[in-house]
């Protein structure tokens, strides 16, 4: 039976996509404008943040209505609650661009430390993370959502390779500390983009298996039931 | 008091409702919107059905009522002198618990109305039947048993059947008294899909014990108790943020 509640639905699943879709692009744009040295392309990053909240407090508001007044069980459910944690993820994902387009303005004003190798690199392993948790979400694909799980460790890597170059270069010149802790920082950034991107992949495998895998719980839980036995 | 919805079809002002000394109704004064679902929610005995029953006076049957303040209907007084109640009760249909076709034929169950309200032509009342049948959502399952006795139906399609019935006359306003009580959940479903269908043409006023119900098909959410009107509001604030505690008492379920 084709329910209005589907519409109500769907029309959530929309915004959420929107919200997505805004958030990945000021990524993009936010290490773009670092690498193009534009000023422009970070102060556009800025501009678009109160697009991103607002988003969140309307995803916020469809989903508290119709868990208020349709009352969802099951699926519909997991993918309204779903649907509220991703918009908060979303949202911090783009509060982190606009930290990076602030660091890019402040950096672009000095001379380039050193050409951009690594940073490039995490930003397309971000990307594609951020990207790849939300067509999990959209075709509600599991096994695409673990993938994005699993590569959360390889940023943590380039993040630390990262920053262990930039600590050479400021223990050789500490005139470069500046820039070098502007690098670090978006360095930093990035990282979390990612964990943000993992948090949503995991929102996925709950909303589609109805079980959540969010800190190893399951080892966790498995651990703590053989020591009982 | 609230109005959000538009114009108001039915306004009751200050509304006081007596069985002999009890009092049942204590100074009801909302407004129902035109084509949208007022809901009535409140615990038994807070005068939900009394007051739906006086807005097509149906209580005038009950011997030893009394009633102070007004009732309007497109802003005219239903309770004022020469008021032809049979018409009232024509353009303000009511739909109750319990099924309750007429022991005749599904067709002379939607028909009766009109053959007894003026003459109208065989292929006139075809239509109408036809055209009442399929607003209640009700036409495909019967259409190729008309003449069958309404009895034959189960308890959701004789509910829909009172449904087309009071159609038939073309009310504009349909009252629905707790009208999924006596049925099941599937057969539930299937109304309250059609009641918010029904609100394009119509305008609702439904009594329910059911709050999820309420929350589900109401536009605005009135909320009574002992009598008294306590909160009325758009449906959506009822349930996520309403302003009284006795509401959100009620509806989370901390007191019966």
């Amino acid at each position: 039976m084709e329910r209005h509640f589907d519409a109500e639905l769907n029309a959530l699943n929309e915004r959420l996509l929107d919200m997505a879709r805004l958030s990945e692009e000021s990524v993009a744009m936010a290490v773009k404008s670092l690498k193009d040295r534009s000023e422009n392309l970070a102060q556009e990053v800025l501009e678009r943040e109160t697009r991103i909240n607002l988003l969140e407090i309307e995803i916020d508001e469809m989903g508290m209505k119709l868990l208020a007044l349709r009352q969802p069980v099951a699926s519909d459910l997991r993918f309204i609650t779903s649907a509220m944690k991703i918009g908060s993820d979303l949202e911090r994902v783009g509060d982190l661009a606009v930290n990076i387009a602030e660091v890019s303005l402040d950096l672009i004003k000095k001379p380039p430390l050193k050409p951009l190798i690594d940073i490039p690199r995490m930003t397309e392993v971000v990307q594609s993370m951020v990207r790849d948790a939300l067509n999990a979400f959209v075709n509600r694909d599991e096994k695409l959502a673990r993938a994005v799980c699993e590569r959360d460790d390889e940023v943590d890597l380039l993040n630390d390779q990262v920053f262990r170059e930039l600590l050479t270069y400021m223990m050789n010149d500490p005139s470069t500390i500046n820039r070098a802790v502007g690098l670090i920082l978006i360095g930093r950034h990035l990282e979390r983009i990612a964990d943000h991107a993992t948090n949503i992949a995991e929102d996925v495998i709950y909303l589609v298996l109805g079980k959540t895998i969010k800190h190893h719980i399951e080892e966790i839980r498995r651990e703590s039931d053989s020591k009982r036995y | 008091m609230v109005n959000g919805g538009g114009r108001t079809k039915i306004e009751t002002r200050k509304l006081n409702f007596f069985y002999g000394n009890k009092q049942a109704l204590r100074d009801i004064s909302l407004s129902c919107a035109e084509r949208q679902v007022t809901a009535i929610i409140g615990p038994s005995g807070c005068g939900k059905s009394t007051f739906i029953r006086t807005l097509n006076r149906m209580n005038d049957v009950i011997p030893g009522i009394r009633m102070e303040g007004e009732i309007l209907i497109d802003g005219e007084n239903i309770n004022a002198p020469g008021i032809d109640v049979v018409e009232l009760r024509k353009k303000v249909g009511m739909v109750f618990q319990k099924p309750n076709p007429f022991p005749k034929s599904i067709y002379d169950n939607v028909a009766y109305g009109l053959r007894i309200n003026n003459g109208k032509s065989r292929s006139r009342i075809d239509e109408i039947v036809e055209r009442s049948l399929r607003e209640a959502a009700l036409w495909d399952e019967v259409k190729d048993r008309l003449k069958e006795n309404a009895f034959s139906l189960s308890g959701g399609q004789q509910q829909r059947l009172c449904i087309a019935r009071a159609l038939a006359v073309e009310p504009e306003v349909i009252l629905f008294d707790e009208p999924c009580s006596a049925i099941d959940p599937i057969a539930t479903a299937k109304i309250e899909d059609l009641i918010m269908k029904l609100k394009k043409d119509y305008t609702v006023v439904i009594v329910t014990h059911n709050m999820q119900q309420a929350a589900r098909v109401s536009d605005f959410t009135a909320f009574m108790m002992l009598g008294d009107l306590i909160e009325f509001d758009k449906t959506e604030k009822i349930f996520t943020n309403p302003s009284s505690k006795l509401t959100e008492d009620y509806i989370t379920g901390r007191f019966g």
